[in-house]
């Protein structure tokens, strides 16, 4: 069943047109990794779909309905989230009153504070902490809480790695493949190839705002996916490794 | 006067302004803006009060209760039709907009009620003039101690609230990052418009507290604002315990100002304005330091 439906969806930053006609659908309990250079318009597509940015044309229809003009509350109350590029936490604001802040337009569902804490249980001695005070971790950890808090049917994640040891990285990923077997519709923006491919069970590669090729993660070869990362003309002349 | 009496009749006066600051304050905390028309908008409120009362004979106690919610309203309304679209014009566009809206104010006032100031002690029977005295023969009115008490609730009410519900959080989250709480699924649009009613719903009360403890007239708004702006800054704009510190450090110092010389009590206030503002823009981050390197070393 489809969950979410993007139709000829194009955005954009002034005059630069960030995201151009762009078409994806996504089933329920899918997980799409979103791969492209900097630039190619994979967070305001993201930005986009949660509502923060307008679109300019198209359509987004999530669970068959139209939700194109939907402010973003509206969107979280129907069930999508983004973790944004970045965290965005409120620093000022301790762990526990950015995780309850998810929730307040959130639906109704399974995913509460203690099960927050319990699936990030490094949060859990953090829960009185300011979220200034927190390592890249942590934030990132609390960021996804926060998300999950709004019980989403699909979770947006933008640059889930960005800044984060490797360490904190695999342990972000150990927590999220939890929810990739509760079946929860994962749209995912990483820089790190290698992981993408690994935790996808689909990819799509955004190149100038397009998206130029997608298929199963499984089918398509790192070469492939470098090659429409970068364009023809790069990989023409011989694709840097992954 | 001694001492102990001129500092404990500064505090409570410092009550009023802190009650007077509040609004301001808030409104600033949440949105960033300086709303230029809240002296004003306490006179409407004791205009309002002064003709409900004078025509129509209404219970002040009913009036209290008719006018906070009103004037939330009136914050509501203004939010959608002035504020929401002039917060997009940049930082400039709210501060015209609140001096224009004072403006209008204060002169549809002077039109209608002429240059006459009023008051609104005779509808609350004595309580204008009615005192307790404290050990050592210090005598504190009622009004003032009821007014810094409210004051006290207020922003006490207000901390509470943002600290211990979900709308609270909300309205934090909004004004520490707004894109953020919208991508968490805050309406920030319905924040705003709450926290500017709030801020109505005290400016109401501050403009009660105005008529009650003095006279007042059309052009009685911009000498408030200057009272609640000083003690926003002095405070630190946008705390809420600080606009309460500020409240009580203006009225001391005015009213050591007046014992120092019975023309120095408003001087006084703003010397020790600029003195505070001074401070904090030359040895604010001395300062800071300072206490970070003991703190570091205890």
């Amino acid at each position: 069943m489809t969950l979410l439906a993007v139709q000829g969806l194009c955005s954009a930053h002034g005059l630069l047109q960030a995201v151009r006609t762009v078409d994806l659908s996504l089933g329920e309990g899918e997980v799409l990794a979103l791969v492209g250079a900097n630039g190619a318009g994979k967070t305001t597509l993201l930005r986009t779909i949660a509502g923060v940015h307008r679109a300019a044309a198209g359509r987004i229809f999530f669970d068959g309905t139209d939700i194109t003009h939907f402010a973003p509350h509206e969107r979280v109350a129907r069930g999508i989230a983004l973790v944004p590029e970045g965290r965005r936490l409120f620093l000022e604001m301790t762990v526990e009153e950015n995780l309850r802040v998810g929730s307040a337009a959130g639906r109704k569902g399974s995913w509460d504070l203690d099960r927050v804490l319990h699936a990030f249980s490094m949060l859990q001695r953090l829960r009185k902490v300011k979220a200034t005070h927190l390592s890249g971790g942590q934030q990132q950890a609390t960021a996804i809480g926060r998300a999950l808090m709004a019980n989403p049917r699909l979770l947006l994640l933008d640059e889930l790695s960005l800044g984060l040891s490797p360490k904190a990285i695999e342990s972000v990923y150990v927590s999220l493949r939890a929810l990739t077997d509760a079946h929860t519709t994962i749209i995912l923006v990483e820089q790190d190839l290698q992981r993408s491919l690994s935790f996808a069970g689909r990819v799509a590669c955004m190149l100038e705002g397009q998206i130029v090729a997608q298929g199963r993660a499984n089918e398509m070869t790192r070469e492939q996916v470098m090659q429409h990362y970068f364009g023809a003309r790069l990989a023409a002349g011989g694709a840097p490794s992954v | 006067m001694s001492w102990a009496d001129l500092i404990i009749q500064g505090a409570l006066l410092g009550g009023y302004y802190a009650l007077l600051a509040g609004g301001l304050s808030f409104l600033y905390g949440v949105m960033r803006i300086i709303n230029l028309a809240h002296g004003s908008l306490a006179v409407v409120t004791a205009y309002v009060f002064w003709a409900m009362a004078e025509y129509w004979q209404l219970q002040p106690l009913l009036l209290i209760l008719v006018l906070l919610p009103l004037m939330g309203f009136v914050g509501w309304c203004l939010y959608r039709l002035v504020f929401e679209r002039s917060l997009h014009g940049g930082a400039l566009i709210p501060i015209l907009s609140t001096f224009g809206l004072a403006t209008v104010l204060d002169n549809v006032l002077f039109q209608n009620f002429g240059a006459d100031t009023r008051s609104l002690a005779p509808y609350f029977d004595t309580l204008a003039y009615d005192s307790w005295t404290l050990p050592g023969d210090i005598i504190v009115g009622q009004l003032a101690v009821i007014e810094f008490a409210l004051a006290v609730a207020v922003l006490g009410g207000l901390h509470l609230l943002l600290t211990r519900t979900s709308v609270g959080r909300q309205i934090r989250a909004t004004s520490e990052d707004e894109d953020a709480a919208r991508i968490v699924g805050v309406n920030t649009r319905r924040i705003h418009a709450l926290a500017t009613a709030m801020a109505f719903g005290i400016i109401a009360a501050a403009g009660i507290a105005l008529g009650l403890r003095a006279t007042f007239d059309a052009y009685a708004g911009p000498q408030q604002l200057i009272f609640a702006f000083e003690a926003v800054v002095m405070g630190g704009a946008g705390s809420l315990w600080g606009t309460l510190l500020g409240g009580v450090t203006l009225g001391i110092a005015q009213s050591v100002g007046a014992r120092i010389n019975p023309q120095g009590f408003l001087i006084a206030g703003h010397v020790t304005f600029l003195a505070v503002l001074l401070a904090r823009v030359y040895a604010g981050d001395r300062l800071r330091a300072l206490l970070a390197a003991r703190w570091l070393h205890s």
